[in-house]
């Protein structure tokens, strides 16, 4: 949408709607509005959109709820007596107990720190290593494409759990709290960047054949410049759906590896151990598992959802 | 050695393609002084925008080439100059307008910035500084209201105002020859008129030389100031647009003359080249024209015609030249 357009519908004055024209054409009025830039219309936009604003609000509460967890509950999440084991909600605990007898609710809550942790920061560095792979061989091509594009296979070729639980079993277990979040991420990290450089590498070969890459050239602009400033912006929308997509995978991954032993082990809290360990008894009762797997997909769908929204609010050819 | 400004000399190019080596470009010279405007005439996969390319520098290699020949800019040898060289002289000394704007612009950035960041990157122009001057170069090729456009992106802007903003571009940073290739091809009639006139407006302003690459002989009589016709990769002829236009010396110049709609032709049927030009993978004998050419004899077959000079900077390449010049 055009200044233009946005000024004429906010203040809901029907003058001269439209497709702007020629703009200063005798006869028009003079459009003095404060021009914006790309991150300022990015966000004009976004403050309307109902699933840009769900999204993010519920991003805050579990990132607020992963800082200061005990904002959110005053019970110990390791405090856990068996005599109340799988005891029903109650006014003590709102969502009941689980197997071991723990605070179902307060284990939720203090799960969302490593989960989202892990999530993010496997999904950091797996984008990097996708755009500057994905990147050099899209642009440079020949045997460095070549090479990187066997690479890319190989890994592609070996599952991701399997992987991580190989490299898990070999690599010990790490000390303290972020040794072993760390550990997970980076072998996350390591194994999960393909797919998006894939992506990566496909966009910028579509991108390169463009003619304003070439134009940039012409204007004697160096490869590191035409790299970053015109392929990488008109090549990312692509990729910042895989990886919203991914990080769901990511925090999953951490669930599926912790429950099979070779991932995050007690004292550390998280979803996806909580959802493994309830599971096995969902037919006593459900809630100790429906509670995390609640939370997990909330985050995991509002990631997706605030990453598709952002990335059509910074695309200026959909307005 | 001649002291012109751009000098193209007995380039080859040659495409590799799965397909076999299509030779595009088989010895073309032409060369361009401050001030004047060359027009590279020709149809589609005559070699015109690859000659182009090739001076600029953004041939696609591979599947091009460059077998043998010389682009001097300035009595330098731009194809043996080490890249980093030659990309300060992009867009400085150089520069060159695309056919199609829309594509040519990034549809990512506003078009102030697009035509501003040559010079904040290349002449560590402030960005201020360099904004003000973005709204000066709009000025020049005429964007009305060029201030409050300058955060407007390529896809607000109409065609012409696009190929505008192109132009805007290319000389921000005074280029001492601009080339335009096709600038006009993706517009209509009338905005077509307005652009090369701001051309030739703008080239006399700054004393560039310009290199108008067309397929459109009516576009180019009114601004070009010698015109090089090309078919099949070479330069079939050359000379002055009046000679041009009074004499062609080459029957394929003289088939594209006649091929113009005139005034008082109504009624009567066009006339036109008739078959298709030559597929450069498996190009004909002798003459590259001839099987086209209504002059055609046994002996076009066999002889590759020698660029005849024919006095006054005027050459064809045809064996018949003398004759239809003064026949």
């Amino acid at each position: 949408m055009s200044d233009f357009e946005t000024v004429a519908a906010t203040e809901n004055h029907a003058a001269t709607p439209g497709p702007a024209g020629e703009p200063g054409a005798p006869g028009q009025p003079d459009n003095t509005s404060k021009v914006r830039s790309l991150a300022g219309d990015a966000w004009h936009d976004l403050r309307r959109k109902p699933i840009f604003i769900i999204s993010s609000l519920i991003i805050l509460v579990m990132v607020v709820m992963a800082a200061f967890p005990t904002l959110f509950t005053s019970a110990d999440p390791r405090s856990c007596e068996l005599g109340r084991s799988m005891k029903g909600p109650s006014g003590d605990a709102i969502f009941g107990y689980n197997l071991q007898g723990c605070d179902v609710f307060a284990r939720t809550v203090h799960g969302a720190s490593t989960s989202i942790q892990v999530g993010l920061y496997s999904t950091i560095l797996a984008g990097v290593l996708a755009v500057v792979i994905g990147m050099l061989a899209g642009f440079y091509g020949g045997i460095l494409d070549a090479i990187l594009a066997r690479i890319i296979d190989i890994i592609l070729g070996i599952p991701l759990l399997l992987a991580a639980i190989v490299a898990l079993k070999g690599a010990g277990k790490g000390e303290g709290y972020w040794g072993p979040l760390l550990l997970i991420v980076f072998i996350l990290g390591i194994f999960g960047w393909t797919t998006a450089a894939r992506i990566v590498r496909s966009s910028v070969i579509s991108a390169k054949q463009q003619d304003y890459v070439h134009a940039a050239k012409m204007l004697g602009a160096s490869n590191s410049r035409i790299m970053v400033r015109h392929i990488l912006p008109n090549a990312m929308a692509p990729v910042i759906v895989v990886l919203t997509i991914a990080l769901g995978a990511f925090i999953t991954a951490e669930a599926t590896l912790s429950f099979l032993g070779v991932g995050l082990q007690d004292p550390i809290i998280s979803w996806g151990k909580d959802i493994s360990e309830a599971a096995k008894r969902v037919r006593d009762n459900a809630v100790p598992m429906l509670v995390p797997s609640t939370f997990l997909s909330l985050t995991v769908l509002s990631f997706i959802m605030l990453g598709d929204a952002v990335r059509e609010a910074f695309d200026p050819r959909l307005r | 050695m001649s002291n012109h400004l751009l000098e193209v000399d007995n380039l080859h190019i040659e495409f590799r393609t799965r397909d076999g080596v299509a030779k595009v470009i088989n010895g073309v010279s032409y060369h361009l002084d401050p001030g004047e405007t060359l027009a590279v005439l020709g149809e589609s996969g005559s070699g015109k925008s690859v000659t182009a390319q090739a001076i600029m520098g953004i041939l696609d290699m591979p599947p091009g080439v460059i077998t043998n020949g010389e682009i001097r800019y300035e009595g330098r040898n731009l194809l043996t100059m080490p890249e980093e060289e030659r990309r300060r002289l992009r867009g400085k000394e150089i520069a060159m307008i695309f056919q199609d704007a829309l594509s040519a612009l990034n549809p990512v950035y506003s078009v102030g910035f697009q035509i501003s960041e040559t010079l904040r990157r290349n002449e560590g122009v402030a960005k201020d500084v360099a904004m003000k001057r973005a709204v000066e170069l709009m000025d020049l090729v005429k964007i009305p209201a060029a201030k409050d456009r300058l955060k407007n992106y390529p896809h607000e802007f109409s065609g012409g105002m696009r190929q505008r903003v192109m132009i805007a571009m290319s000389l921000a940073q005074n280029p001492k020859v601009l080339i335009a290739d096709e600038p006009t091809t993706a517009l209509d009639v009338t905005v077509q008129a307005q652009i090369m006139d701001l051309l030739a407006e703008l080239r006399r302003e700054l004393d560039m030389g310009l290199i108008l690459i067309t397929h459109d002989l009516g576009v180019v009589a009114d601004v070009a100031d010698r015109i090089a016709v090309m078919y099949a990769g070479r330069i079939v002829e050359h000379a002055d647009v009046h000679s041009i236009y009074a004499k062609p010396a080459h029957p394929y110049t003289q088939g594209l003359l006649d091929s113009i709609p005139r005034l008082d032709s109504k009624g009567h049927e066009l006339s036109t080249i008739k078959g298709l030009p030559p597929n450069l993978l498996r190009p004909p004998s002798g003459c590259a024209f001839h099987p086209r050419c209504p002059m055609a004899q046994q002996v076009c077959q066999e002889k590759v015609p020698p660029s005849l000079n024919l006095g006054g900077g005027r050459t064809s390449a045809c064996l018949f030249a003398e004759e239809i010049l003064h026949g």
